[in-house]
């Protein structure tokens, strides 16, 4: 094959199997920046797949499958902010727990469902005129899907959000010093609860995107780990919105690379190169110095009066 | 302090031991609670189904036996986690370690030619060693780079669980194994001895139970148990006193990873006598070993009791995919709803409840702390 | 009643008119303490009002109710007559009651402009920050507070970052003005700068409460003082009625001594040497910019300054936890450069750290374990890997009672334990290892006044028994009480060095400043 043929595939599969990350990722990027971590990306995507595919598959509607998956994300999102923000419990075990039930549940429920092919999945999307571009048309905007395309615009505007306007400063200062928010009459739960729910809506669509469209089908445990990578590029990314797409690519590369070079390597060994090279990441970022970048007070729950 | 009618909650800076216990037993309770309303989601007679349950497990010796072996894994991985916790080092990674003792030991069994009533020892001792390595590598990560130990020692699971099947479709596979992705059986002098008429395999039971005496006595009377409790309490303090974080971090993973590895030894050769895919090696053992080391709330002696437990709720699994025919998978629900209410009740501990006499309004006498 | 002359204020409101803001019976209780115990309070606009008190007095705890911070458990508040109920700090703004807080409630990486924005109604959603820039320039001048916008809180001054904290409240329209302990982190020239910016405020019709446990201040620059001790009110007057004896009787119950028993000072040979100290501070700016100085064994150096011009980092590279670009540390006649903290413990040096909750003990463990922190891996706490238990618990009950460290058992959690007495338990872990050289950062911070005064006993009982004590505080006071010698710190150099006997406050004041001393004293 030519290498403008493996150009095009792979920068072409990048963005749709960076979609997912890239969704998961804005979202945990704004629970974090409020100050609270959310482990449970993984039972929150797992629990959307589910959810998108089972309404999906009944209803014929796959838009719709989107739809209850945000909500479903956001539901047990919510579980989670009412554990760590309301309880003060611990955020990393709530997490865990959330990760293990959503996909003990989605394990439980999706019983009936697996192996059969969606009747109606998502179409994917070619922009008429840019497409006809050379190289770039088809390694963009041909075969796409309007979530990577609605993802990419999403990051823009939470970054124009989170850095431009009144609700940005908010957010930042809850997640940077709870304290200080606090005392100017910021409500700092309601906030935490918007942002951590707000990061499980977008897990739940990301989730969605898998069942509904990528593969489109529901197998157990599809998500294979792409929470925990969402967690590792949220820092990877210093909880920029804007960084967050060149982390989401790159992963997204690399998955589709596992694929593409099964026929030089074994299919296991490449399987395990995203999770090889996550490790990989945050020890860079740690070098760097990125770990300077997290919100002041990340995993901390907050107590009006706590010397 | 609040008043809500005639009662009077107090905040309680240091509960007692009664009131912990209460307050898991309660967590507990609530968890089965929703858990009844599952089964009746599902269709199935809550009362039937724990009825049932009860009867398949404690009410057999086959089922008590069925417990005792689910929780050998539970306890061994417990112990170390527990270890860990105490450090503050979170290691949800002792699957991928589990499983690096397995691959050591397969490799130890299939193919070390060592003889006869060595064979074990030497496995068990190339388990520890591989489960402590695999440890090791996040630990020193976490020191020397700052990277996220939960993450870490995540993806060394997926690693781990990869490498695995690499091993059983690729250089491995059993040639006698008909096409299935197995290794081939040990030798008979790789299997270890059970209990008649079970599959506990007693002698990794009591490596579990001796080390969660040891690791308590580590803890409690050692100066590198020491170190650990600093460590994991504060920081700040650790760092003023001058201890080598580096080298408790290692050491703890090194233990922690290490008895993983003896679970995963024992797992091979205790029950399967090969090595399998990954998911049948382990359901979930380190995962589940995470609850088992929470509310063992950092006693690795409390460790063997809540293991027990835990074996339980593998044992119930079985019996509700075979008896019940609902999927395995209910058993991560309801680690999951354990777990969320073990932390969702823990602020009860904190609050004490008592009638307040009529006009009273506070208690207290004056005092110096507090400005 | 008889009849006699409308006593006015300075703006001349009667002072019998209604108060601008009115707190009756205030109750407030803690696990174990109350906090409040039936406080009431008056405060007339155009009035400086001081809330004096000791550590502990619970100043802060009335002041955060108002602000919202708290709710009482029982009691009234009034503002212009009116009862109003404060829930949050929403409603104290609302209510415009603005408050400085003692350790500032900024948000450190943002400006100073996002700081004030931060939750601001009527500010616009897109870029709030740029509209608030031009109001924060009024703002600056009208009342001589001049700040930049665009700067970054944390690369202020503490000086500078006060004023945002008093901008961000004017700029929320509040009439009641609280400041905690405002001049903690200030010079004596940003005191007097500080003051000033007060009497502006006095003019324009505020009404500002000052808490405070310094008298000198109180008489200064209140119109009147409420003194508490213990929760409770012991009363209230006007400053022109009264003097620092009697507030200090009031303030503590009984008489107070100023000065403490300090015999002559014998300085032996060289405890601590230190040349030529470079290092950074953790934002990588340099924070010691070459620091030399001596401290001789049976002497007290103190080392006076406002925070955060390196004393911070200069103890922590004294005491092995912060690495020295450049220089040269001797101890007790060792280079000991760049050593590990572990290797400084075990040469005799004892650090008595600033931060007690969060470095100098390990709160969830017991007393006695505390108590052997920093010498568990020798003899006699350990032999070889194994802790010799029996020694720990005679060393601790031992020691428990020297130092008078109040705990209901040796195995209590050290979390427990009041402020006194976790600084006793550090003091005496500390101090009982027979150290060469104690370095001891802050130590009677928060602390009531017996705790305090037994802790400076303590230190001076060391330097008379031949060991080195390198002294950092903020409190000037407590420097001049205690140091035979002074050393002043600005911008990570020593502006000079003194005697304790010939100094004088404005000498100090200066050095503070930045204005290095022209007499260079022998070291």
């Amino acid at each position: 094959m030519d290498w403008q043929s493996w150009l095009i595939g792979i920068v072409g599969r990048a963005l749709a199997f960076g979609t997912p990350l890239l969704w998961g990722t804005l979202g945990e990027i704004y629970a974090e920046r409020a100050g609270v971590v959310n482990l449970g990306v993984e039972g929150m995507m797992v629990l959307g797949a589910f959810s998108a595919f089972a309404v999906a598959q009944s209803t014929g509607h796959p838009g719709l499958g989107i739809l209850v998956a945000a909500v479903v994300g956001g539901i047990a999102a919510l579980i989670h902010a009412f554990l760590t923000v309301t309880l003060r419990a611990n955020q990393y075990v709530s997490g865990l727990a959330l990760t293990m039930f959503g996909l003990g549940l989605a394990g439980l429920l999706g019983r009936g469902w697996e192996g059969i092919p969606l009747r109606q999945p998502l179409p994917s999307v070619t922009v008429p005129g840019l497409s006809k571009i050379p190289l770039l048309g088809p390694m963009l905007f041909e075969d796409q899907s309007i979530l990577t395309y609605t993802g990419l615009i999403l990051a823009v505007v939470l970054w124009l959000l989170l850095y431009r306007t009144r609700w940005g400063i908010v957010v930042r200062s809850v997640g940077e010093s709870p304290a200080t928010a606090d005392a100017l009459g910021v409500n700092v739960f309601l906030i935490r609860y918007l942002c951590v729910i707000f990061g499980g809506v977008l897990a739940g669509v990301a989730g969605g995107f898998l069942s509904v469209e990528y593969r489109p089908a529901w197998t157990e445990g599809m998500t294979a780990g792409m929470g925990w990578i969402v967690i590792a590029l949220t820092i990877f990314a210093a909880w920029d919105p804007l960084q967050a797409i060149w982390g989401a690519l790159f992963f997204g590369a690399l998955y589709h690379l596992s694929y593409r070079l099964q026929a030089w390597l074994p299919p296991e060994l490449l399987k395990l190169m995203p999770y090889a090279f996550a490790i990989l990441v945050l020890a860079i970022a740690g070098l760097s110095g990125r770990k300077r970048g997290a919100p002041g007070a990340l995993g901390v729950p907050y107590t009006r009066g706590e010397k | 302090m609040k008043r809500f009618g005639p009662f009077l909650f107090e905040r309680r800076l240091a509960p007692p031991r009664s009131v912990v216990l209460g307050v898991s037993m309660l967590a507990v309770m609530l968890a089965l609670l929703v858990g009844a309303a599952i089964f009746a989601g599902y269709g199935v007679n809550p009362w039937h189904a724990y009825a049932t349950i009860g009867k398949s497990t404690l009410g057999s010796r086959y089922g008590l036996m069925e417990i005792l072996r689910r929780a050998i894994p539970l306890l061994l991985c417990g112990v170390g986690l527990v270890i860990a916790f105490r450090a503050q080092f979170w290691n949800i990674g002792a699957e991928g370690q589990l499983l690096a003792g397995a691959v050591a030991a397969t490799g130890m069994a299939l193919f070390s030619g060592i003889p006869g009533p060595w064979l074990l020892p030497a496995m068990f001792g190339a388990g520890f060693f591989a489960g402590a390595t695999w440890g090791m590598v996040p630990a020193f990560l976490k020191v020397k780079l700052r990277v996220n130990d939960v993450i870490s020692t995540l993806m060394m699971n997926y690693v781990m669980i990869y490498i695995v099947e690499w091993l059983i479709h690729g250089p491995w596979k059993g040639p006698t194994m008909r096409g299935f992705a197995y290794t081939d059986t040990f030798p008979k002098a790789a299997w270890l001895p059970t209990l008649p008429l079970s599959r506990v395999h007693w002698p990794t039971l009591l490596i579990g139970v001796v080390a969660a005496i040891l690791v308590a006595l580590i803890l409690n009377r050692t100066r590198l148990g020491y170190e650990i409790r600093v460590v994991g309490e504060s920081e700040g303090a650790a760092r003023y006193a001058g201890i080598n974080f580096l080298r408790v971090s290692l050491w703890v993973m090194i233990l922690s990873g290490g008895l993983a590895g003896l679970a995963g030894v024992g797992e091979v050769a205790g029950i399967h006598h090969k090595l399998l895919s990954p998911t049948q090696v382990s359901m979930g053992y380190g995962y589940t070993a995470i609850i088992v080391a929470w509310l063992a709330r950092g006693s690795p002696v409390v460790a063997i009791v809540t293991s027990l437990l835990f074996g339980l709720i593998f044992a119930a699994g079985d019996v509700i995919k075979t008896v019940l025919r609902m999927p395995f998978q209910v058993t991560g629900v309801f680690n999951g709803l354990i777990l969320f209410f073990l932390i969702g009740v823990e602020l009860l501990m904190y609050w004490r409840v008592r009638l307040a006499s009529r006009g009273e309004r506070w208690t207290g006498k004056a005092g110096s702390s507090g400005s | 009643m008889a009849i006699r002359s409308i006593p006015k204020n300075s703006l001349g409101i009667p002072t019998t008119a209604p108060p601008l803001l009115k707190l009756r019976d205030i109750v407030k209780s803690f696990p174990g303490v109350v906090a409040n115990d039936h406080v009431s309070l008056e405060v007339q606009a155009g009035e400086i009002h001081a809330l004096l008190g000791e550590n502990g007095a619970g100043k802060t705890t009335l002041m955060n109710i108002l602000y919202g911070l708290y709710r009482p458990d029982s009691g009234h508040i009034f503002i212009k007559g009116e009862e109003v109920h404060i829930r949050s700090p929403r409603d104290a703004i609302a209510h415009g009651i603005g408050m400085v807080h003692q350790h500032f409630k900024l948000v450190y990486p943002h400006t100073v402009a996002e700081n004030v924005a931060l939750g601001l109604a009527g500010t616009p959603f897109w870029q709030p920050a740029r509209v608030v820039e031009r109001g924060l320039k009024e703002l600056s001048e009208r009342y001589g507070l001049p700040v930049d916008p665009r700067a970054r809180v944390w690369q202020l001054s503490a000086g500078e970052q006060q004023r945002v904290e008093i901008l961000k409240a004017l700029y929320r329209g509040a009439e009641i003005l609280i400041l905690d302990e405002p001049t903690s982190v200030l010079t004596p020239q940003e005191t007097a700068e500080l003051f000033k910016v007060l009497s502006r405020m006095k003019q324009e019709g505020h009404a500002v409460i000052f808490i405070t446990h310094k008298l000198g201040e109180v008489m200064e620059v209140a119109d009147r003082v409420t003194v508490m001790r213990r929760g409770k009110v012991v009363g209230t007057l006007p400053t022109a009625e009264t003097d620092k004896g009697s507030l200090a009787r009031m303030m503590v119950g009984r008489e107070v001594v100023f000065r403490l028993s300090k015999g002559e000072c014998h300085p032996g040979e060289e405890a601590l040497v230190v040349e030529d100290l470079h290092a950074l501070s953790d934002r990588g700016i340099p924070a010691l910019r070459g620091v030399s100085f001596t401290v001789r064994r049976g002497e007290i150096l103190g080392i006076a300054g406002v925070a955060g011009n390196g004393q911070h980092e200069l103890v922590e590279v004294i005491t092995g936890l912060r690495r020295a670009q450049r220089g040269r540390i001797t101890i007790l006649g060792e280079d000991l450069t760049n050593r590990s903290a572990r290797r400084m413990a075990d040469a005799g040096v004892a650090h008595i750290p600033e931060e007690r909750l969060r470095m100098g003990i390990v709160p969830g463990m017991s007393v006695e374990d505390n108590l052997i922190l920093k010498k568990h891996h020798r003899r006699p706490f350990s032999r070889g890997p194994l802790l010799q238990l029996r020694k720990v618990h005679a060393f601790a009950k031992r020691v428990i009672e020297e130092y008078d460290i109040m705990t209901p058992s040796p195995r209590t959690p050290a979390k427990l334990l009041s402020g006194g007495n976790i600084q006793r338990l550090i003091l005496a872990r500390e101090l009982s290892g027979q150290p060469g050289l104690v370095v001891a950062a802050h130590p009677t911070y928060g602390l009531d006044v017996g705790a305090t005064e037994q802790i400076r006993q303590l230190l001076i009982r060391q330097r008379d028994a031949g060991v080195g004590v390198l002294l950092v505080s903020e409190d000037l006071e407590e420097i001049m009480t205690l140091s035979d010698r002074i050393a002043v710190m600005f911008g990570g150099e020593i502006m000079g060095v003194v005697s304790a006997g010939e100094a004088s406050l404005a000498e100090i004041g200066l050095m503070m400043a930045g204005e290095r001393r022209q007499a260079q004293e022998p070291r």
